[in-house]
């Protein structure tokens, strides 16, 4: 009884809230998915599938692919460039590794519009780059560089690098170094003690940083808007529109829907590979 | 040398954008692009601007307000999942607001304020903030209950002290150092928030990334270069402070 009390004093306030502001939230959304909207905005609780079939519309559908790839592209990029990273940061000295953890967080923790603005500041066709180029007589036409799509490319990567090195820092740095000299002494080479023994054992951590990077650049709309200036729509911006300006919410609803579902996949399959590693661990 | 590109790379992307908004935030001339001379007068302007200390101002109510519920909301909920239940699904319920996308969150809490109908204001994003502040707390305190000992607990019981004795004699000042990182998590969560505020803020009371945010989309203007400089100092000094004060309080 007392025990009962406890667990609700301590559980029942976070969980309550979360249930209020979030569960419930949440449920609202998914069941607009199947309404329609009334004639000046607002609901009609009358079923209907025409939101899904208006999803798949060719119209629509590029624009989920597009995002898809977008992100996709972004993450791939930021793995590429975040796992040497990680590898040089864990094998620092201790006040260098302090230093650079430190520098690579704190243009994290500048505010993400001014971050996506620097990019502004760049790329615009009197920006540095473009003078750059041309000081160099590289090129003898300033370049088109903002609103593209290597544009919001470069946005999101800068916005979101830091989230998938973080990751493979701590696990590349917990790893326990006998592993790698047992490798090493039993004859594998370098590159092939890190492909059979690193590599697998940061997969985890390498799934994490890709969820990481994926999830905040697919339902992005800010960098889309303003360094890919409204040529290339994501889905963030479609959703954005449908609930701001177009008020057509469960078209809008819908489309979220379409994101989370994306999410659960890859949440999944980081879900499946972790318990399978975990299992081979056991093997 | 060759496999540190990738390394020196990063850095020279995360930075080379930022150092050149602080070299432009010293520009004298009126492009935000190329240099007219060394001047101050765009922080002049930015200490003037009434639109981005309101901004500002909102934004530290925000802040505050969303912090001081996710604190005790968080606090309580780490210990509870971790001393008191199993469950998978209050677990997801309190690690949702983490991976949730935050267009999702922010379309859904405006479907949630305009069913119940709540007139949007600054109240209204406080609420929402305090949703993933608590998730925030809630998560970084219960990384310190895996390192605290149990054991502990159970001798202040068997010793005759009750529950709430218990908790904030033992508990809570054990937890102290996770209750305090966890609350400056969901501070600068929430002071860099914009995409949650923007759906739910009213028009009247924007919060600084709102401000930042139509300054942008208005036009580039060599003001923002000097909010940019002043927002990275701050962030800057209070980095430093932290881990000044984390390394006092493990000394003792």
């Amino acid at each position: 009884m007392k025990a009962k009390l406890e667990r609700i004093t301590l559980l029942g306030p976070g969980l309550g809230y979360l249930t209020a502001l979030m569960v419930v939230p949440l449920a609202l959304v998914l069941s607009y998915t199947i309404f329609q909207r009334g004639r000046f905005g607002g609901l009609v609780y009358e079923p209907t599938t025409e939101n899904f079939r208006r999803a798949v519309d060719p119209l629509y559908l590029d624009v989920l692919v597009t995002s898809a790839w977008i992100a996709g592209v972004t993450t791939l990029l930021a793995l590429l460039i975040g796992y040497p990273t990680a590898y040089v940061i864990a094998r620092l000295p201790a006040r260098a590794k302090t230093i650079a953890l430190v520098a690579l967080v704190l243009p994290f923790w500048t505010n993400f519009l001014i971050r996506t603005y620097a990019w502004i500041v760049l790329l615009s066709p009197a920006g540095l780059v473009n003078d750059a180029l041309t000081g160099w007589g590289l090129v003898d036409e300033p370049l088109q560089l903002l609103y593209t799509k290597p544009a919001i490319i470069a946005g999101l990567l800068y916005s979101y690098l830091p989230l998938m090195v973080l990751p493979l820092y701590a696990s590349l740095e917990k790893q326990d170094h006998e592993l790698l000299e047992a490798a090493a002494n039993l004859g594998a080479r370098p590159a092939r003690a890190f492909l059979t023994v690193t590599l697998p054992l940061t997969l985890p951590a390498m799934l994490t940083g890709c969820v990481f990077v994926f999830v905040p650049s697919l339902g992005n709309f800010v960098v889309p808007e303003l360094l890919g200036g409204g040529r290339t729509a994501m889905v963030g911006n479609l959703v954005r529109d449908q609930f701001l300006k177009a008020r057509d919410w469960p078209f809008g609803a819908t489309l979220a829907l379409a994101v989370v579902a994306m999410l659960a996949v890859l949440l999944l399959i980081q879900a499946w590979s972790g318990r399978r590693l975990q299992g081979a661990d056991r093997a | 040398m060759l496999k540190r590109i990738p390394f020196w790379f990063t850095y020279v992307f995360l930075w080379v954008p930022i150092l050149v908004v602080v070299a432009m935030s010293f520009n004298a001339g009126d492009s935000p692009y190329s240099w007219g001379g060394f001047g101050l007068n765009w922080y002049g302007e930015l200490a003037g601007d009434q639109e981005i200390r309101t901004g500002l101002v909102n934004t530290l109510i925000v802040a505050a307000g969303s912090t001081a519920i996710a604190t005790v909301l968080g606090t309580l909920l780490a210990v509870g999942l971790a001393r008191h239940t199993r469950s998978k699904v209050l677990d997801a319920i309190a690690t949702l607001p983490v991976i949730l996308p935050d267009i999702v969150m922010a379309i859904g809490l405006l479907a949630f304020y305009s069913l119940i109908q709540l007139t949007l204001g600054l109240y209204s994003v406080l609420l929402a903030h305090a949703v993933f502040g608590t998730a925030a707390v809630a998560a970084v305190v219960r990384t310190r209950l895996t390192v605290s000992d149990p054991a502990l607990e159970e001798a202040s019981r068997d010793l005759g002290a009750n529950g709430l004795t218990t908790f904030l004699r033992i508990t809570l000042p054990t937890l102290a150092p996770g209750i305090v990182a966890g609350a400056l998590l969901a501070f600068t969560l929430s002071v860099d928030e914009f995409v949650i505020a923007f759906f739910t803020a009213g028009p009247q009371s924007p919060t600084l990334p709102i401000v930042i945010y139509s300054m942008v989309r208005f036009g580039v203007t060599p003001e923002i270069n000097a909010l940019a400089t002043v927002l990275l100092a701050v962030t800057f000094t209070a980095i430093l402070a932290v881990q000044r004060l984390t390394r006092l309080t493990e000394r003792r």
